[in-house]
């Protein structure tokens, strides 16, 4: 596996921002990710593919430890992840998180939602919270929905709350797990739109997804998962038009048919 | 475009149906047999003025009114169950935080006095523990010996809030009897509204860098009260009817005193049926007044 470490795309000058390194995990006896091994520079963007139960979300959701791993180690700006309370919530400032089904708070507003981690985790004043977090829900274009309720949000608003709400804590990487799946057709332009703005803004983002259009648009690297295992690391110009991989070639005619 | 859409005519439904009348008929033909055995076969001489002077007592020199024995047992049964609520919902709550603890004592302590209490009969929990409070704990903390240690003025307020001083130890131990024993009712609630929240909103809360403590504070149990609050106020009105099994270790509440009354009396239909009717005041107001605060807490917002 290790050929697949170094991505030849990326500019080895720029830093290492999040690096798995041998990374494995279990559930009981069932190996959900064998020997991962991925460097992820400051600016790139990395989009992570392949079939269900591959390991994708497992993977990242590693990073900010939303999943214990036995095996190897996660290195964030050249630290070593440590579980400890402390270590944790040093990560969860540095590693922002999107997920699937949005999970926003349902019991407090859109603007709570954004402040509650700036006021809690950063220590900083609710004034200021308040003043960040409508200036990163003008960002997602919602800002009129501030004193509303997630409920009252369309799937599509609610994402890009959830966004926000991340950008909030001013991460140095992004990490978003099938941000779109949920969403009805209509609303997964609206989301993409701010991802693809994100990244044009230089942020470090890794993406699982299933938008290959996007991919092709923002991808500095893609990732091929399958069976817990990286399978092929390639610049997306490469790995659409010449995968290295016949399980790659297979899964990309199966998404791409369409 | 201007089409009239014209719904079609709802079918009529009949209010009372041939069933209903039959079961009022059957209900009522019951009430009356029952009246016919107690009136002619048991020979029963009703004597409701007898029973009620139990209830409020007329001195007949100066007209005053004194509420008497039913009275005394409802204000007994309130203070029951007002501390009874308080203390079991810290106990609930305490100890439901600690059955979804990550520290394994505190887990297994929890579901150590969950499983116990649910699985000894109150009466038998009731009788064990009251010998062991009123043996040990109470000698302990110095509570046998309260009219020594404060002052008058101190004891009438705590007359009011606590029942007659003299009696302290003794309704002190069938609160604690009382508190315990629905504690673990209400932990099971508090558990079972706190693994109701789902698993994305700790995810999520975590993923912002809150700790286990402000995850709980300040995402999952403002949540996990609306889930919690119908099955609470059910078990606080179970609280309140519970609370008869203390008159075993005679707590001259409501059921204590009835039993007293039934006896000296012998109008032992008329004194039950009244603490049935005052029984009935006191819980289904409470039913009301909760349905009303869920209607009304939990109207909006939900997802």
């Amino acid at each position: 596996m290790s050929d697949h470490t170094e991505n030849k795309n990326s500019d080895p000058s720029r830093k290492e921002l999040l690096k798995f390194v041998n990374v494995g995990k279990w559930y009981g006896d069932f190996c959900a990710l064998w020997d991962i091994n991925l460097t992820v520079h400051a600016g790139e963007r990395v989009v992570v593919c392949g079939p269900s139960g591959s390991g994708k979300s497992t993977m990242i959701r590693c990073v900010n430890q939303l999943e214990t791993f036995e095996a190897g180690e996660i290195l964030i700006d050249g630290v070593v992840v440590q579980t400890d309370p402390k270590s944790l919530q040093t990560i969860r400032r540095k590693v922002g998180m999107v997920f699937q089904n949005f999970n926003l708070f349902p019991h407090i507003t859109v603007i709570q939602n954004l402040m509650l981690g700036p006021i809690r985790n950063l220590k900083v004043s609710k004034k200021e919270a308040e003043e960040r977090a409508m200036r990163y829900l003008e960002k997602v274009r919602i800002a009129e929905q501030a004193k509303k309720y997630p409920s009252q949000l369309s799937g599509g608003q609610q994402q890009r709350v959830a966004i926000a709400r991340s950008l909030c804590m001013h991460p140095e990487v992004m990490l978003f797990d099938e941000p779109t799946s949920a969403l009805d057709p209509e609303m997964i332009s609206g989301v993409l739109d701010i991802m693809v703005e994100l990244a044009e803004g230089g942020m470090t983002m890794m993406v699982v997804t299933h938008e290959m259009g996007f991919a092709k648009q923002v991808a500095d690297t893609m990732v091929f998962m399958d069976h817990g295992e990286i399978v092929e690391v390639a610049p997306p110009n490469e790995f659409f038009t010449n995968p290295k991989s016949e399980r790659t070639e297979l899964f990309l005619s199966q998404i791409l048919q369409h | 475009m201007n089409e009239v859409r014209l719904r079609p005519p709802a079918e009529k439904t009949r209010r009372v149906t041939l069933l209903d009348i039959a079961i009022i008929s059957v209900v009522v033909a019951v009430l009356v047999y029952t009246y016919y055995r107690v009136e002619h076969v048991l020979v029963y001489t009703w004597d409701w003025p007898l029973v009620f002077e139990y209830v409020i007592r007329v001195d007949e020199i100066t007209g005053e009114i004194f509420p008497n024995l039913f009275l005394k047992g409802v204000a007994m049964t309130l203070r029951l169950a007002f501390w009874g609520t308080i203390i079991a919902a810290v106990i609930g709550i305490v100890m439901g935080l600690c059955r979804v603890s990550n520290n394994l004592f505190l887990k297994l302590g929890s579901r150590l006095y969950v499983e116990l209490i649910r699985n000894i009969p109150p009466v038998v929990f009731i009788f064990v523990f009251y010998f062991f409070i009123s043996s040990q704990i109470i000698p302990l903390l110095g509570l046998d010996r309260i009219e020594q240690t404060f002052s008058p003025g101190t004891l009438a307020v705590m007359e009011v809030l606590f029942g007659p001083t003299d009696l302290f130890n003794n309704f002190l131990a069938g609160l604690i009897c009382l508190a315990v024993f629905e504690g673990a009712y209400i932990t099971e609630i508090v558990r079972a509204g706190i693994q109701s929240i789902d698993k994305g909103q700790w995810e999520a809360a975590r993923a912002i860098g809150l700790s286990r403590f402000r995850v709980l504070s300040d995402i999952i149990m403002p949540q996990a009260l609306r889930t919690i609050l119908p099955p609470l106020a059910g078990q606080f009105i179970t609280l309140v009817k519970d609370s008869s099994i203390v008159s075993l270790i005679s707590v001259q509440e409501l059921t204590f005193l009835t039993q007293d009354v039934s006896n000296t009396t012998t109008h032992f239909f008329e004194a039950w049926m009244i603490t049935a009717a005052l029984y009935f005041m006191m819980c289904f107001p409470l039913a009301v007044l909760f349905q009303r605060f869920e209607r009304f807490g939990l109207g909006i917002q939900r997802n």
